[in-house]
């Protein structure tokens, strides 16, 4: 299969190794993997935040550099992300009175996946260990994010991947499925309502013993990584793309050793590569 | 949608009295985030409702057909209400009724005066309503020497302590026991002096409050639930039969209630009784509901009048976007799941409804260019746990991005300065609007990474950012962006294969 590759601009940016580790699971299941190079950003946080003016170029450049590729199915490896391409793009293209834009808006989300719903529902991926050799041998617990398991009902997806990753140990997070306080603008424009969702999602992270919290949106894991950090916890986060992409021979950072969560990030980082 | 003409007026008239805050949301929201007390009270009580609701909902098979039901019956309302007015005001009439029509809370208010004064009476007894709360009925009363008394537990607490509700269901939700206990030995004349924070003592010290009161009203003020226009019937549902002892005892029930209450037929409420009751107080059944029809000779009230209110109500059925927000119940369902209601409480939005539907509801009501109310809209994380709650199925989270582009458009026009947000909006959208653009900027990372020093962490930003790092980090960008990467790697390939 032939499969389009959104790295969103979050993990283009911010994260790049959680799109290498995408088109790593991907390539390792004998998939060929195109990167769309026009591709720049969703549109989401123009949308959320009203700016639909401006909205509407980023949503016009997704819809073209994905209809400039051949290509079976896109994938990102974002809830929020994908959720926006499927329920936004044709809502936007439909308000400004684009019929046109909105047929092309409908045809490019049809098409496009989040991450886990493609391995689950179209490759068939079913044990991580089996199929991808997927190896992180440490305890971890697992937030998931809104958009994904409200708006594309991505159910356990998700975490039923990770169970399935060789040596992981996957601990419950109480009241899971609580926002973590991100929202995009939100965080700037209610910063202490959001802090304070953030500080109960951290403490029941906290409570889970685990040091490292798993999800599938960057920038959620964003979010609860920048308050765990400043709180000088020691528990990190990871995308589950990178957990999946993980095997013995390249093993993806250990818990603590992700950039940005741990002082001692380097030291364990060297000791992660046995 | 249809494109059908509703009759609406062309300039819409928005709605007037509680339904505006004074303050931006998040100066209030930060205000109350620091009440120690008023959080650990919230979150202990919405924990137990939502819990409660969870639990009661699973029992029913067919709970997202009911909602799908109750969602269609009030989209079809919306679709027909003038029709369904008229059909409802002659039923009502008919049967010895009598009907006002109140623009806004000033018409409202005056109506409801004149018709205690034609009483001859100068107290009355109220039975719970949020839209006698949003007209600011019981304010009103009292400038003009009416004394109305709340006869709901929680609502009789709240007014005793010369507080405002902070949610539409349990308005005293921010208060524990040993506060109300205070409350009462404080403000209640007749009040046992030894009186325990025990509930059934506080129960039984309401009670023996509000019975003179019960006797002695030739008045009562009430809300309605639905309102039923083939048979010109209302209804009022609750938990303590306080309602039912000022529906029934009184020699006048004056009834206010929002024109959006309509339901076509009796058959109707068959599904709205079974979401109602679960959504709300996640019970299957409410303990009390109360149906009455006109007046009945020697039974019940003999002077039965019904106040339709407007306040803002046709302005938000003629926006197409947003009308759906009137297809609200007031169960509270949406409240008691949302995250940022749970840390801040209902006195934050301002309005007399708070939460998520309040951050819609205000807003439409009273058109988004008032200025404070403007803010609604945004506090919300768009989590979207409010609208899978939602026992009618309104989008909260669509309506909410729709108000925001509604705001956002209406300060373009203006000749304000943009703002630091629209600047970098704008900015945003250009480099967002281009794979090139945006591999240009990202040239930039290793600055990024230069910034954040040697423990690779960005601890403080500037301008409208800087909120982001009062409580969080940023990590370090890395030195090199995907694109980049994938274009290396390709190239790599390509000339390994040309090899």
């Amino acid at each position: 299969m032939k499969i389009a590759l959104f790295a969103t601009c979050i993990v283009d940016a911010m994260y790049p190794s959680t799109a290498r580790a995408t088109v790593s699971i991907l390539e390792r299941l004998g998939h060929d993997v195109v990167f769309p190079a026009g591709q720049a950003c969703c549109g989401q946080m123009h949308l959320n935040s009203g700016y639909f003016t401006e909205a509407v170029p980023v949503v016009r450049n997704h819809i073209e550099a994905f209809e400039a590729e051949e290509y079976d199915v896109a994938v990102a490896p974002s809830g929020s992300c994908v959720a926006s391409v499927k329920h936004q793009h044709a809502m936007l293209a439909r308000s400004v009175g684009d019929s046109d834009l909105e047929t092309r808006a409908t045809a490019v989300g049809a098409r496009t996946y989040e991450l886990s719903a493609l391995l689950t529902d179209v490759l068939g991926v079913t044990d991580a260990a089996a199929q991808l050799g997927s190896w992180y041998p440490h305890r971890i617990t697992y937030h998931p994010s809104c958009h994904g398991m409200r708006l594309l009902r991505l159910g356990d997806r998700q975490a039923n991947l990770l169970r399935t990753v060789e040596g992981l140990e996957l601990e419950p997070l109480p009241e899971a499925d609580q926002c973590c306080g991100f929202g995009g603008t939100f965080s700037l424009k209610n910063a202490d309502v959001s802090s304070a969702m953030l500080a109960d999602k951290n403490a029941n992270i906290a409570a889970t013993g685990a040091q490292l919290c798993s999800g599938g949106d960057a920038s959620c894991l964003m979010h609860i990584g920048g308050g765990l950090s400043r709180e000088g916890s020691g528990i990190s986060t990871l995308h589950f793309a990178e957990i999946l992409a993980s095997t013995r021979e390249h093993p993806a950072p250990p818990p603590g050793a992700v950039r940005g969560g741990s002082r001692s990030a380097a030291r364990l980082a060297g000791k992660g590569r046995q | 949608m249809s494109s059908t003409y509703l009759g609406m007026p062309a300039v819409p008239v928005y709605g007037s009295g509680n339904l505006h805050t004074a303050e931006p949301f998040p100066v209030a929201a930060r205000r109350e985030l620091d009440n120690e007390q008023l959080r650990a009270n919230l979150g202990h009580a919405t924990h137990t409702i939502r819990d409660k609701r969870l639990r009661v909902v699973a029992e029913l098979p067919d709970w997202e057909e009911l909602r799908e039901a109750g969602s269609a019956t009030k989209a079809a309302v919306m679709a027909r209400l003038p029709e369904l007015l008229e059909q409802f005001e002659e039923n009502f009439t008919a049967r010895g009724g009598v009907i006002h029509w109140a623009r806004d809370a000033a018409e409202a208010n005056e109506i409801v005066r004149d018709l205690i004064r034609d009483a001859g009476a100068d107290e009355v007894v109220k039975v719970k309503s949020m839209a006698t709360q949003e007209i600011g009925l019981n304010e009103y009363l009292e400038e003009h020497g009416i004394s109305a008394f709340e006869t709901d537990l929680a609502e009789l607490i709240v007014q005793l302590d010369h507080d405002k509700p902070s949610h539409i269901l349990v308005p005293a939700i921010h208060k524990n026991r040993s506060q109300i206990r205070d409350i009462f030995l404080r403000e209640m004349p007749d009040v046992d002096p030894n009186l325990t924070d025990t509930p059934a003592r506080l129960a039984e010290a309401a009670r023996l409050h509000l019975r003179r009161k019960f006797l002695s009203a030739k008045v009562a003020i009430s809300g309605a639930n639905f309102a039923l226009a083939d048979t010109g019937t209302l209804a009022v549902v609750e938990s303590e039969g306080n309602g039912r002892m000022c529906l029934t005892l009184p020699e006048t029930l004056i009834t206010v209630m929002g024109v959006e209450k309509l339901l076509p037929s009796w058959t109707d409420l068959e599904v709205f009784m079974q979401l109602l009751p679960r959504s709300s107080t996640g019970e299957r059944m409410n303990p009390y509901t109360s149906l009455w029809t006109g007046v009945t000779e020697g039974d019940g009230p003999q002077n039965v009048h019904l106040v339709l209110l407007d306040n803002g109500r046709s302005a938000a059925l003629a926006d197409e976007r947003g009308r759906s927000a009137l297809h609200c119940i007031r169960c509270s369902a949406c409240m008691n799941v949302c995250p940022v209601y749970e840390r801040t409480g209902g006195h934050a939005y301002g309005s007399t409804y708070p939460g998520p539907i309040g951050a819609i509801l205000s807003p439409l009501l009273t058109g988004i260019t008032s200025e404070e109310n403007a803010s609604l809209p945004y506090a919300s994380s768009l989590c979207g746990a409010c609208y899978d709650a939602c026992p009618v199925k309104i989008n909260i989270p669509e309506i909410l991005v729709h108000l925001r582009s509604e705001d956002v458009q209406s300060r373009r026009g203006t000749k304000k300065v943009p703002g630091q947000m629209d600047v970098a909006m704008k900015a945003a959208s250009w480099m967002m609007g281009s794979g090139r653009r945006m591999a240009l900027v990202e040239k930039a990372l290793p600055l990024g990474k230069l910034a954040a020093g040697p423990d690779r962490k960005i601890k403080k930003l500037p301008g409208i950012a800087a909120g982001w790092t009062r409580s969080r980090d940023l990590p370090a960008p890395p030195a090199q962006s995907f694109r980049d990467w994938w274009a290396k790697e390709h190239e790599d390939t390509a000339s390994k294969e040309q090899a």
